[in-house]
């Protein structure tokens, strides 16, 4: 090993005097890391390695540190060099010992030297001052002067004749501090070089400061010579832009200015809630009011309210195109989109119709021309309008049902009516006002609408209205149970027992306290139970039902989500117990008269056309099953069938959806009247039967009864109760109810004319009124009807276009161009997540420096190994020198003194 | 007979009968079987039958029995041809051979009395009076009163049991509740067999008697006997015997073997449906005829008369009887003639109102699921029910649209029906005729299924969507239609019963009447 390292440090010794280049180029040195493959562009740092380098290097290191530690390892003391820049190979001598005076300089400069401006520092060397030094430097000098002579001539020769100048030059500065005895000549000479060099150095930087101010100047001239070139042609382009500017300015202002003027920069109103767009809707209803009263006056102020009935129509078939164009999507079956779409829907359109702005106008309008005075007046001072009001009916309507509120609602409603202009300025700043006040309006809406067709009612008893008045109190709590609700209503009219509601519904906004909306919701599912428990009563009370339906519709519009699952349960029970009793019987009794007033308040709720509703859809199924599983057995049932009938009409009315229960049991009903049963040419479905007990329900007893017949509406009571003793006002409700059949088969002839089917749908039927019930006598407007229907279905087109699969897209081709990815992260493992990536890094990198870590403690050993071997080596080296030392004296001795003896000897 | 003039004995002892009404029929029993001294005790025992009273009663009938069979298993009553009373006691007789005939004629008193007991109006009582014969045939099978033949030990109270069944079967009340109490001893098989051989005597002589005409209540009691019956499919499960044999070799007799019982049901059966039933029970017949009568029946061939008669009955009944037939049909190779010609014709619009219509289709489905059909068959019955749908309930049109379905998928050929491509710009008229019985002249291959593109307007969303099937081409795969059968409309309801938002009216309400086209408010008014 010893020897090996010998040669290392021969070999270390060789390079180190060597240059890199000539390294690189020894082939001995070079060691060439072969490649698997070629990569193209790819860039190799280790393609050559210098192992004889890097090792050497390496072990340098290892000298300078580990050695070192090795070295003081088990030693107390230790000597720590503090001088400034001592090992630092970088800084040149000069420097060092330039820092070194400096700092000397500031640690001699105490507080007290502040004030010291004029005093020449004093110089010191060793702590001593130098002034006193000079001062005994004579004596001192005198000493010693001969041998340091002798020995500065000598290095002064030597510099002056320049033999073997560079090591005692460097060495020079070196040993000026610490070899006291060259120290005059030296600092003469050091603070001359100093002198000098910080003059060179100032002359140096004043030469760059000229050299430099004389390039800006040269630089600036050339700039002005190109800039010459540059400039003539900017400055005239720029003269004529601006030229040209000014009229393009004031075009453009004037367009901004015009375009500021105009409104369409307005702000987009905000997504609606369910509760604006409830009132938006009843708003409608009363912008067509305050259109008809404006008609009215328009004589009078022939210009604005021109416009703001033109506004209103739009705005008012806008609003009803919305809900036309969404009733008919969800028809369709368009299912999903629904409730997200219904809002975009309707905010996409008031971009377009400008339906706010219409109703800001209006509204201001409406009060500037002074219209509003009039409602206003009609509102408030309803004595004095007493006198007036047979002027128009409206007014007259809102008074009645406005007297006993009027005291308190006044002002309220008026602050309400307030509040819409203002929250149309500052963007609804005030919702519960705007709620309360929306209202307020569907209030008198309904009212409104409730009163103009029945103007009867205007004369019923105003003294008892007075009275009622004097009764009812403001507000109501909302019921607890539906017992409350029973007690409280039980003992009022119906239009009180409408009143109550709605002042219920008002006192108890949600918009007021937190447990409201509960409340009503509540409120809604009692009402909706004492709907049911009207119609049981005996007689029924569908009056009272007639006037609830309003409140229900309100609450509806407000609670969907709790009048759903409120007519769902009911619809579902119902429909249950049915379902049990067709289980056992194989058929079941009609459904009772608050079924179907149930049946028809979910039609007024909700729409009938959706493809698929939750409440409207199981309603429908309802109404089918009980068409066909239901036997027709006396008159009442057969009443009930038509009133489920009519129902039926209705909900498809608009989506024209086919209903075959419904034609099986119209037609059904016509075979009740048939008086003949014995040759049919047509077959019955069930609940019918071809003959038997109930079959002959419709034939009319009495022909006399036939003439006096006159065509009047049949009574929902009679559903449930009917009494019909003489064979006359049997006969009478047998053609009533033979009227009403066959006004539904129209309808449902119009209807379903354009099913392909059609002809097979109605072909029974055909035959029936065709061949029996035309040979049979009946009312003339009966007969007509009939032969209005055979025509109808005569006609219709029995050629059809045979059928085919819709036209498919054609599939394309598949192209067989390769898809191209664009990969920007070469070399990157993909497919991962950032921290995934990050932690791969990291991983990566950890191993790598613990291997090289481990490498190194390796080499570390190992070279410490080395040296305490040859350690070892060198002190037996030593030792044997040492021995053969000694056994050479001693052999000396031993022949010095042999040699003595033998001279003795001799 | 004895046990009448018994009874002309009562009314001597009746003034007695207040005190031993009271005595304990236990107590009775155990005196009589102590010594003969007592045996006239038993007349208190025999009164004690007839008491009103339910627990005297029933107390009675059971120490009756016991009292009985004790007397049975010590052999302790006549065996053999039994003679009168009256000449028993001038006869040539040992005292202890007097003793037996006197007993043996008690015993028969006692039997024909819990008869008598098996038509009490206390269920009770029925029960337990059923209970102590059965008793008392157990005891008698095990020692016979008749003088044994050696040759064959045919020991089985026949008579005894022919009598139970013929009350059993009453012809005026309604027994069904003590038959099935019954049915846990027809689990015997000797019983059961004899049972049956029994009902068929009864029901011969009956409806004999009757002129075959109606008699619900006993074709009632004895349909529900037979229909209690239920029968062992091998001979390894004829196990339990009501009278068990001794001795090492064990005779075998009729009623050990299976096929013997098969055929002694098969008889049964046929002798009852031999004659005019009630339309319902024919009904519940044809149920249940499938699944427990045919797979019973030694040659159940022998059912095609029924079947056929039933098949043309028409309406309900004929689609009931279609299960038997495909049973015959399919396992038994009977040739039907027209078979699909009739069940073309069984296509009417009660098919689909009937209770019957899943049972229906599921048939229907089989015998259409052959690929051996002509075209204008299938053709012809997609196009009926296509036709038919135009009167059917949701219900039904979401099992006939995937069955339609499914017959075009199985024959491609009727994909004319949905897709002519050929007479795109043509407009005909439907050349269907519904009223051509015969399939083969009804031009359905001609026409199209307009009567699924009406469907798509149908206002149920499911049917509607099932509808809209036919706009584009069919999957491949064809619909299960078991699957769908048994849906009611409610569990359908269900299914869509949740959703998030719920669409409102727009048009505001104001008026009950109002709204949807005033078609209510046009006919009907408030008041």
């Amino acid at each position: 090993m010893g020897k090996v390292q010998k040669k290392k440090s021969l070999a270390d010794k060789v390079r180190k005097t060597k240059t890199s280049t000539e390294i690189k180029n020894n082939p001995f040195e070079v060691k060439i890391n072969r490649k698997k493959f070629e990569v193209l562009g790819q860039k190799i740092k280790h393609d050559v390695g210098l192992p004889g380098v890097s090792r050497s290097k390496a072990i340098k290191k290892r000298k300078d540190t580990l050695l070192k530690e090795y070295k003081q390892k088990n030693k107390s003391n230790k000597f720590i060099d503090r001088r400034f820049g001592e090992y630092d190979t970088k800084m040149a001598p000069e420097d060092k010992i330039l820092q070194r005076f400096a700092m000397e300089r500031q640690r001699g400069h105490d507080k007290k030297d502040v004030y010291n401006l004029n005093e020449e520092e004093e110089l010191t060397h060793y702590g001593q001052s130098l002034a006193e030094m000079e001062k005994f430097t004579d004596a001192g000098n005198s000493d010693d002067e001969t041998e340091e002579k002798g020995l500065l001539s000598a290095e002064l020769t030597a510099s002056h004749f320049g033999g073997g100048g560079g090591l005692l030059r460097k060495k020079g500065p070196g040993d000026q501090e610490e070899e006291g005895g060259q120290r005059t000549k030296s600092r003469q000479e050091l603070i001359e070089e100093l002198i000098q060099k910080s003059k060179q150095e100032k002359r140096e930087r004043q030469v760059k400061k000229e050299e430099a101010q004389e390039l800006t100047e040269k630089l600036d001239q050339e700039w002005k010579s190109i800039q010459a070139l540059m400039v003539k042609k900017t400055p005239k382009d720029a003269d004529a832009e601006k030229t040209e500017e000014k009229p393009k300015v004031e075009e453009y202002d004037m367009m901004v200015r015009e375009l500021g003027f105009e409104m369409k920069a307005q702000p987009s109103e905000k997504l609606k809630t369910p509760e604006e767009l409830a009132r938006e809707e009843t708003e409608k209803l009363q912008k067509l009011e305050v259109h008809l009263t404006l008609i009215s006056t328009l004589i009078l102020s022939p210009t604005l309210p021109l416009i703001i009935t033109v506004c209103v129509c739009v705005c008012v078939c806008v609003c009803a195109c919305c809900g036309q164009a969404d009733r008919l999507r969800r028809m369709m079956g368009d299912e999903g989109r629904d409730s997200s779409q219904h809002q975009v829907h309707m905010s996409a359109d008031d971009l377009n119709d400008g339906f706010i702005l219409d109703k800001h106008d209006k509204k201001t309008l409406a009060y500037e021309d002074g219209k509003w005075n009039i409602e206003d007046e009609s509102e408030g001072g309803q004595d004095e309008d007493e006198a007036e009001s047979g002027e128009d009916q409206e007014t007259d309507a809102e008074e009645e049902e406005d007297d006993d509120e009027d005291g308190k609602e006044e002002s309220a409603e008026e602050e309400g009516e307030g509040s819409i202009e203002k929250e149309d300025d500052d963007g609804h700043s005030d919702l519960d006002s705007e709620e309360e006040e929306s209202e307020n309006e569907e209030e008198n809406e309904d009212d409104d609408v409730v009163s103009v067709p029945k103007p009867k009612k205007k004369s019923v008893t105003k003294e008892e209205q007075e009275a009622a008045k004097a009764e009812l109190p403001y507000t109501f709590t909302a019921p607890e149970n539906y017992n409350c609700l029973k007690n409280l209503l039980n003992c009022h009219t119906p239009d009180n027992q409408r009143l109550i509601v709605a002042r219920m519904q008002k006192s108890n906004h949600p918009s007021l306290a937190v447990g409201n909306k509960l409340k009503l919701q509540n409120l809604l599912g009692f009402l909706l139970e004492y709907v049911g428990e009207l119609a049981t009563r005996n007689p029924p009370d569908l009056l009272t039902v007639d006037k609830l339906i309003p409140e229900l519709y309100t609450l509806c519009q407000m609670f969907p989500e709790a009048a759903r699952q409120a007519l769902q349960s009911i619809m579902g029970d119902v429909a249950h117990s049915m379902e049990e009793v067709i289980e056992v019987n194989g058929h079941a009794p009609f459904p009772t008269l608050d079924m179907l007033i149930y049946l028809k308040v979910i039609a007024l709720l909700f729409p009938t056309s959706d493809f698929r509703h939750p409440v409207t859809t199981p309603a429908l199924l309802f109404i089918g099953q009980a068409l066909t599983k239901c036997p027709v057995r006396s008159l009442q049932d057969l009443t009930s069938g038509l009133v489920l009938c009519c129902l039926a009409v209705e909900y498809v009315s608009l989506s024209k959806r086919f209903l075959p229960e419904l034609i099986n049991f119209l037609f059904g009903t016509l075979h009740l009247a048939v008086q003949d049963k014995t040759s049919l040419g047509y077959s019955v479905v069930p609940p019918f039967r071809r003959s038997g007990k109930h079959c002959d329900l419709l034939v009319v007893s009495d022909s006399e009864s036939i003439s006096s017949w006159s065509r009047k509406s049949l009574p929902l009571s009679a559903c449930k109760h009917l009494e019909l003793e003489e064979d006359r006002d049997r006969d009478q409700h047998r053609l009533t109810c033979l009227s009403t059949c066959l006004d539904l088969v129209k309808r449902c002839c119009l209807l379903y004319k354009e099913l392909t089917s059609f002809t097979h749908i109605f072909q029974p039927i055909r035959v029936l009124l065709s061949k029996h019930l035309s040979s049979q006598t009946l009312p003339d407007s009966l007969q007509e009807l009939q032969s209005e229907i055979v025509e109808m279905i005569s006609s219709a087109p029995a050629a059809h276009r045979v059928l085919v699969f819709d036209k498919k897209k054609p599939i394309p081709l598949k192209l067989l161009t390769p898809k191209i990815v664009e990969v920007l992260d070469y070399g990157k493992k993909r497919g991962s997540s950032r921290e995934e990536r990050e932690q791969e890094r990291l991983k990566h990198k950890y191993k790598k420096e613990f291997k090289g870590a481990l490498r190194e403690i390796r080499k570390d050993s190992r070279f410490l190994a080395r040296e305490k071997l040859s350690e070892v080596m060198n002190r037996d080296a030593e030792r044997k020198r040492k021995v053969r030392e000694l056994f050479g004296s001693l052999a000396t001795q031993e022949g010095e003194w042999k040699a003595l003896k033998r001279r003795k000897r001799k | 007979m004895a046990p009448a003039k018994k009874r002309n004995v009562k009314p001597e002892k009746s003034q007695k009968g207040v005190k031993t009404a009271k005595m304990d029929p236990n107590s009775c029993v155990e005196r009589i079987l102590e010594s003969r001294k007592h045996a006239n005790d038993v007349f208190d025992l025999l009164e004690l039958l007839q008491s009103e009273d339910e627990k005297v009663l029933i107390s009675a009938m059971s120490a009756c029995t016991t009292l009985f069979c004790t007397l049975l298993e010590r052999k302790e009553l006549f065996t053999g041809k039994l003679h009168p009373e009256d000449e028993a006691l001038i006869g040539g007789f040992t005292a202890e051979e007097k003793c037996q005939i006197f007993m043996r004629h008690r015993y028969n008193s006692c039997v024909e009395m819990l008869l008598e007991q098996l038509s009490h109006e206390e269920f009770n009582v029925k029960e337990n009076a059923l209970c102590c014969l059965i008793k008392c045939a157990t005891a008698q099978g095990r020692h016979p009163l008749e003088d044994l033949d050696w040759s064959e030990h045919y020991s089985f109270p026949r008579e005894l049991i022919q009598a139970v069944v013929e009350n059993l079967v009453s012809k005026t009340t309604d027994n069904s509740l003590l038959i099935s109490r019954f049915q846990q001893f027809l689990e015997m098989e000797d019983l059961r067999f004899y049972v049956m051989s029994s009902i068929r005597e009864s029901v011969g002589q009956v409806m004999e008697k009757n002129k075959g005409a109606l008699m619900p209540v006993y074709q009632n009691n004895v349909f529900t006997l037979m229909t209690n019956i239920n029968m062992p499919s091998q001979e390894s499960e004829l196990t339990s015997f009501m009278v068990q044999q001794e001795g090492e070799v064990q005779p075998v007799f009729s009623y050990h073997k299976c096929l013997e019982h098969k055929r002694v049901f098969e008889r049964m059966w046929l002798g009852f449906l031999k004659y005019k039933l009630p339309s319902n029970m024919y009904k519940k017949i044809l149920v249940i005829l499938h699944d427990s009568i045919l797979p019973h029946m030694s040659k159940p061939t022998l059912m095609i008369d029924f079947l056929t008669a039933a098949y043309d009955v028409g309406g309900a009944i004929s689609l009931l009887a279609l299960n038997g037939l495909f049973i015959l049909i399919h396992q038994h190779n009977l040739e039907y003639p027209d078979f699909y010609q009739k069940l073309y014709n069984l296509l009417e619009p009660s098919v689909f109102h009937v209770k019957y219509r899943a049972r229906f289709f599921h048939l229907a489905n089989i015998f259409l699921s052959s690929s051996h059909l002509p075209v204008y068959l299938v053709a012809a019955f997609a196009k009926r029910l296509a036709r038919l749908a135009l009167t059917a309930p949701p219900t039904a049109l979401l099992i006939v649209l995937p069955f339609i379905y499914n017959l075009i998928r199985r024959h491609p050929a009727c994909r004319v029906l949905i897709h002519r491509p050929s007479a795109e710009r043509e407009l005909i008229k439907d050349p269907y005729l519904m009223d051509e019985e015969d399939p083969a002249m009804c031009h359905a291959l001609d026409s199209s299924l307009w009567e699924l593109k009406t469907l798509q307007n149908h206002y149920h969303p499911d049917v509607a969507k099932a509808a809209m099937l036919i706009n584009t081409p069919l999957s491949g795969q064809e619909d299960d239609i078991n699957e769908v059968l048994e849906i009611t409309t409610h569990e359908r309801d269900l299914k869509h019963s949740q959703k998030k938002s719920v669409p409102l009216e727009f048009e505001t309400a104001t008026q009950l009447l109002k709204g949807g086209g005033n078609v209510l408010g046009q006919h009907f008014c408030l008041n």
